[in-house]
């Protein structure tokens, strides 16, 4: 059925502080009351650029621009206007709306479509103020998780929202709460929760913004999870490199517990916890539940096998919830706004199945040859080609786009025909890769797809922690054939070689780390299976980067004798008189690129 | 200070919101540096010092110079928001100390928006 009207709600982050979704909630109830939710759809919109009048309320067909709405207007709006058609003068914008002479925000593109629930508050409120955070309706979600809800009604809540865990595996959340809370009942011993801030991709930095900006979110997050599973105690497993986010955490957490928000007795409601910050070394691999659970007890980082989950024998052998810093910081507006809600954003109905589908957002962090660097939060099941071509802007100096990488060293590279496939956990799954905390490193047509295969073999082989077999000698085994690829001798059973050495990762390997660390390389040996065979058969890199394989050379019909190459040559291998057509002697050169920087005429090139 | 109750958090609010969105009356503008790691990499630091030390050297009381945290467009760090009552908050792109002396004289005192710098007007859609 058509709506006669329509009233639309500005959710810029400028109107959503002033409290636009409380409105939209009156104002749907009023409408209820009053008959007229047939007639009448509410929607929210993006920003209307007049966020210093906000909340916004536009009715449609008419037109009639409304500000600073409040609560108590709404039944005089409804009344009069949605009611009887008269325009409410007093709540009306009096000065015509200013021409501002450059773009609006919302038709940027980087922006337009962005949809912020974990990064709500970035860059608006100051977060090193709490009550910057309570002016957003901070604190709010966890009043009502102790005072309306009960535990299992919050796991319940969490549980059909579809959330799932946003540090790359995608388990359910709510499955994890559940299982817990049930292990602390039946075992009576108190449950931990802790919170995974140990980010280590290469290229990642979602979980650091997410704490920098509002670290608020996180303890709230963490807080309502303790109440919810029957925790008292909780920890921040946070890098050593994170100085800023982990001063942002600490003054967080003494500013909430000042206000009594976290600690003894919380809103008064007799409900305790804290939480304990630990600095991790810097292993890549105590990312891992077990090996960070092992850290946290102050023994060495290293995984065991999982037939018992931490989840029910963890920290300190007691139940224990680990969960990323980007779930903690969804849980809030998911208690605040409902399951319903959350699960209407990205893909499938999780509401009966939290694995049905992949609910709400994600936040990546977007990077390489991309013209666009940022840090972005878009709804699941977008395409990878709207984040690279539309958020991202492209690729620079319109070279060609040849994979995205996603998922960091247990993801995989992605080709060009991947591109309009749909972003959530199952697909990314399905194509070789990983969802991983939300990395996403674009490459263009000057890379080599071995040497990126090469360079993550690599990062692992040092981060391995070497307690099991299979992924000490198998990482070792897979970069030295690499290595000898990358260096023109590989040999033409090398591809078999990779594969089945990663097969036998995948399958025998103890914790993560290793069953995914193949993924980069059979990744690109699924779709760049070409390129390996260029390296091994014809001694050659079609991205020009593998030193061994190419040479420079210089085009004696583009060269017109500027010199710049010749100063810019650290080997003194370019010759050539000033004016005249310039050569390189090979046998000097170290190809380090340097002369290709400078020249303004491309004439230097690489075969 | 004792703890607080659910009313006492909505009192909290209520104040807080006054004062974010310069309701209060006691502000004629406020400029958000934005600084987290990376924008700091980048010289926010830097405006963010020259911006205060503007203010107290022409004894501008009523113009608020706060930080927050990165605005998510890495690449044209650093970056800084303008608000001033009555308009729409505006986004500025690859700040210097003397980009931004500019801009709080030409904007946030002359309320006229420093185009050559300025990304775009309004805020992000929160869904």
């Amino acid at each position: 059925m058509a709506y006669r009207t329509t009233v639309l709600i500005c959710t810029g982050t400028g109107c959503v502080s002033g409290g636009s979704f409380n409105l939209r909630k009156i104002l749907e109830a009023e409408l209820d009351k009053r008959g007229l939710a047939k007639e009448v759809q509410v929607i929210t919109t993006g920003c209307q650029g007049f966020c210093a009048e906000g909340p916004i309320v536009i009715v449609q067909p008419e037109g009639v621009f409304y500000c600073q709405v409040k609560p108590a207007d709404v039944p005089t709006l409804v009344e009069e206007h949605l009611l009887k058609g008269r325009p409410v003068k007093k709540l009306l914008y009096s000065p015509p709306p200013q021409k501002v002479p450059i773009p609006a925000l919302k038709d940027i593109a980087f922006f337009a479509k962005q949809k912020l629930v974990v990064l709500r508050n970035r860059g608006m409120i100051d977060p090193e103020k709490i009550d910057d955070y309570i002016a957003v309706e901070g604190y709010t979600a966890l009043g009502k998780a102790l005072t309306q809800m009960t535990p299992e009604t919050i796991v319940q809540e969490i549980k059909r929202s579809g959330l799932r865990g946003r540090g790359g595996g995608g388990f359910p959340a709510g499955i994890k709460w559940e299982t817990a809370r049930h292990a602390g009942q039946t075992r009576k011993v108190d449950p931990v929760v802790i919170c995974n801030a140990d980010e280590g991709d290469p290229g990642a930095f979602m979980d650091r913004s997410i704490i920098e900006s509002d670290p608020h979110s996180v303890v709230e997050g963490m807080t309502i999870a303790a109440r919810g599973i029957g925790a008292h105690e909780g920890f921040i497993y946070i890098r050593h490199e994170y100085p800023l986010a982990r001063e942002r955490l600490n003054k967080a957490m003494a500013q909430a517990r000042e206000y009594g928000l976290l600690g003894p007795n919380i809103f008064g409601t007799g409900f305790d916890f804290d939480i304990e910050i630990v600095q991790g070394a810097g292993a890549f691999v105590c990312g891992e539940s077990t090996a960070l659970m092992a850290s946290l007890e102050g023994k060495i980082g290293e995984p065991r096998a999982k037939y018992i989950h931490t989840v029910e024998y963890g920290y300190k052998d007691r139940p224990s919830n680990l969960n990323n810093v980007e779930t903690y910081a969804n849980v809030p507006l998911i208690i605040l706004r409902g399951a319903d809600w959350f699960a209407s954003m990205g893909t499938g109905d999780p509401r009966e199945n939290p694995w049905n589908g992949s609910s709400g957002t994600k936040v990546f962090s977007l990077v390489g040859k991309i013209n666009n660097t940022g840090l972005i939060e878009v709804p699941m099941g977008i395409t990878l080609r709207e984040i690279i071509f539309d958020i991202g802007g492209g690729i620079p100096k319109n070279k060609a786009f040849k994979a995205v990488q996603t998922g960091g060293p247990s993801g995989g590279c992605l080709p060009e025909d991947k591109l309009d496939m749909p972003v959530d956990f199952d697909s990314l799954t399905e194509a070789g890769s990983m969802m991983g905390s939300g990395g996403m490193i674009v490459m263009d047509q000057d890379t080599c797809m071995v040497d990126v295969a090469r360079y993550f073999i690599s990062f692992l082989t040092e981060e391995s922690c070497g307690k099991c077999t299979p992924c000490r000698q198998g990482l070792k085994t897979m970069l030295e054939t690499l290595n000898r690829i990358t260096e023109g001798k590989g040999k033409p059973e090398d591809v078999d070689l990779l594969r089945e050495m990663g097969e036998v990762m995948q399958d025998c390997c103890l914790c993560a780390l290793g069953t995914s660390a193949p993924n980069p390389v059979l990744s690109t040996i699924e779709y760049f299976q070409h390129e390996y065979e260029a390296h091994i058969r014809d001694k050659k890199c079609p991205g020009g980067v593998c030193k061994a394989l190419i040479t420079y050379g210089i085009d004696p019909k583009v060269c017109d004798g500027c010199h710049a190459c010749v100063r810019a040559c650290s080997t003194a291998s370019i010759y050539g008189d000033v004016k005249q057509v310039h050569s390189i002697d090979v046998h000097k050169c170290i190809k380090c690129g340097a002369c290709i920087e400078v020249c303004k005429r491309d004439a230097i090139f690489r075969a | 200070m004792p703890k607080l109750t659910i009313d006492d958090l909505k009192k909290i609010r209520e104040q807080a919101q006054a004062k974010m969105t310069l309701r209060s009356g006691q502000a004629r503008g406020k400029i958000t540096v934005h600084m987290s790691t990376c924008g700091i990499a980048a010289g926010a630091r830097d405006i963010l010092d020259a911006l205060l030390k503007e203010v107290d050297r022409r004894g501008l009381h009523d113009i608020i110079v706060t930080s927050s945290s990165c605005a998510g467009l890495c690449s044209r760090e650093p970056m800084a928001t303008v608000e001033i009552q009555h308009q729409a908050p505006v986004k500025y792109v690859d700040l210097t100390p003397e980009k931004a002396r500019r801009i709080l004289d030409e904007h946030v005192l002359g309320g006229k928006i420093v185009t050559e710098f300025a990304l775009a007007a309004g805020s992000e859609t929160t869904s």
